[in-house]
């Protein structure tokens, strides 16, 4: 059952993944990152990170991704004209070679790669007491560190985006 | 298997009550606020309108559904789709009751409990919000898109101090699941003040209700479909179901946003008094209402009134005497004395919604920003800062 389900949302993230490049129309590409992101959360979920899961969700797909959507709504952005006519032949051939050196790849990680015990579903420690607890002792110095330099991020926006006095 | 049908039956029964609630919580809004406004609102479709909901869906879905031809098709056809799912969805984490017994059936009257239950809710509702702006957007007209743009930035601002507010009574209970909120909730403070997050977080539930106001698209905040500037807003284009997807979206929000606040500051099915008090109160309040019916059917004012009167009055009789009964009936007591605190609770403050829609005008738009930015998320950090300074207090 727990293979089914990773196949299937493993699959839905690579299909919005390559979607999200093949799409000309912003909006379209937008779209399938949330589709990508959805997919990634129920992965976590499946491994038993609830908390990452959900606010993979918030974050990413309920926050960023609306921002990205409202900006490209807001410059009504078109679908990009296609400046690249490739003929029938060399599209085939492509994706021959491209699913040929996708292989390939994936066979030299897994041979660099040290022989692992495999993925077990639903023992990673992922619930909100161990990331809260791992946040505030083991991880504080970087936790801090990264809040800051958001922070910085956020004051730097702001001061570019003002309007002169 | 068992757990299977369970289940089964359970979403079954969830669905049905919470569309045919969402039918009728429209015949509601029509009906209070014509009262507010010194009309009597849908009279014709059976007595009093009460069919009135039955001929609208049946309205609505012999329209035919126009698809204009400038449209993005794909995403004008999903975006009704997203918003009326995403609403629907988060009911199957919200509890209704405590755990119940019926012969060899034990189980709790909620679908089902998630340790995550309140970060799902967040983040089903901060999805929402494609719904509307791409419905917006794929309209391909000024007004919808207008609409759609507002709708994204009112939702992203309006947020933040929502969930602000939901974190507050989370560090009080210590969790992020709905069961174990509504039991942290249980009980009396000396006795007779019942241990709601409502008394400390008073602030944080006056917080929490007007960014709901605000991620439901109601007015005072209904900046999307302000008719006078927008037309419809974003969803000026749609028509039959589409159309009535969006809106039962929008009611099914709402529901869902007042049983949150329910369940978080109000005690979900927790009683506000003790319990052998609080058994005799449902008895009372429809007798009442039944007594009230009784007094006008035999003194009517209008012809029919001798007719529709009395029937209501039997109808509130008798649920006063299930409610009677139940007192001698321990299973039936359990499901009916929840079922009761929890959806007057949740009736209170959707009749909240609906008289501050009848009363309160629309915000202009900078004010709506000023608003959420300047005075509600910081009165939502400061409630979150001095809810955690005592807590940290006092915790071992």
């Amino acid at each position: 059952m727990t293979a089914i389900i990773f196949i299937v949302f493993a699959g839905i993230a690579v299909f919005c993944g390559i979607n999200l490049v093949v799409q000309t129309h912003p909006i379209a590409s937008a779209l399938s990152l949330i589709g990508v992101m959805g997919s990634l959360a129920v992965l976590y979920l499946q491994l038993g990170g609830e908390f990452i899961a959900a606010a993979q969700v918030i974050v990413y797909a309920g926050a960023i991704m609306v921002l990205f959507v409202f900006v490209i709504m807001l410059l009504n952005a078109g679908a990009e004209a296609a400046t690249f006519q490739a003929s029938r032949f060399v599209k085939y051939l492509g994706a021959l070679l491209l699913a040929a050196f996708l292989g390939l790849i994936s066979f030299v990680i897994q041979g660099a790669l040290p022989k692992s015990e495999g993925v077990i579903f639903g023992v990673f420690q992922g619930t909100t007491l161990d990331v809260g607890r791992k946040l505030f002792t083991t991880y504080l110095l970087p936790f801090e560190v990264v809040s800051v330099l958001i922070l910085i991020a956020l004051v730097g926006a702001i001061v570019l985006a003002r309007k002169e006095v | 298997m068992n757990f299977l049908i369970i289940s089964l039956i359970k979403a079954a029964l969830v669905a049905f009550v919470l569309l045919t609630t969402l039918a009728y919580l429209q015949w509601i809004e029509r009906k209070v606020i014509a009262h507010v406004q010194l009309r009597v609102g849908p009279y014709r479709v059976g007595p009093h309108g009460l069919l009135q909901p039955l001929a609208d869906v049946v309205k609505l879905i012999t329209k035919e559904g126009l698809i204009p031809s400038h449209v993005n098709k794909l995403f004008y056809l999903m975006a009704p789709f997203v918003a009326v799912t995403l609403a629907l969805i988060s009911i199957s984490v919200l509890p209704f009751g405590p755990e119940i017994t019926i012969g060899p059936v034990t189980t709790w009257m909620q679908l089902t409990d998630l340790r995550i239950g309140i970060l799902f809710v967040l983040a089903v509702s901060s999805i929402g919000v494609y719904g509307v702006a791409l419905g917006g957007w794929a309209s391909n007209n000024k007004y919808s898109l207008l609409g759609g743009l507002r709708s994204s930035a009112q939702m992203i601002s309006y947020e933040l101090p929502l969930a602000l507010a939901v974190a507050a009574p989370l560090l009080l209970a210590n969790t992020l699941s709905f069961r174990d909120m509504v039991n942290y909730q249980s009980g009396y403070w000396l006795g007779f003040i019942p241990r709601w997050n409502l008394f400390p977080e008073i602030l944080g539930f006056i917080v929490f209700m007007i960014a709901g106001f605000a991620e439901t698209n109601r007015v005072p905040f209904d900046l999307p479909e302000a008719e006078n500037e927008l037309v419809a807003g974003f969803h000026t284009e749609y028509s039959s179901m589409n159309f009535a997807a969006f809106f039962m979206a929008e009611y099914s929000n709402m529901v869902t946003v007042t049983a949150v606040a329910t369940l978080l500051f109000l005690g979900g099915w927790q009683p506000p008094f003790p319990a052998p008090y609080s058994d005799v109160i449902p008895i009372l309040v429809f007798a009442f209402g039944g007594l009230i019916a009784l007094y006008h059917g035999l003194n009517p004012a209008r012809r029919m009134d001798k007719f529709t009167l009395p029937a209501t009055a039997l109808v509130f009789l008798g649920i006063a005497a299930i409610f009677g009964v139940s007192l001698f009936v321990p299973v039936l007591n359990t499901i009916l004395m929840a079922l009761f605190w929890f959806c007057g609770k949740v009736l209170l403050l959707l009749f909240v919604f609906i008289w501050v829609r009848a009363t309160l005008p629309r915000f202009r738009y900078d004010q709506l920003m000023r608003f959420a930015w300047i005075f509600l998320f910081p009165l939502a950090m400061i409630n979150l800062l001095a809810t955690s300074l005592i807590v940290a207090l006092t915790s071992k």
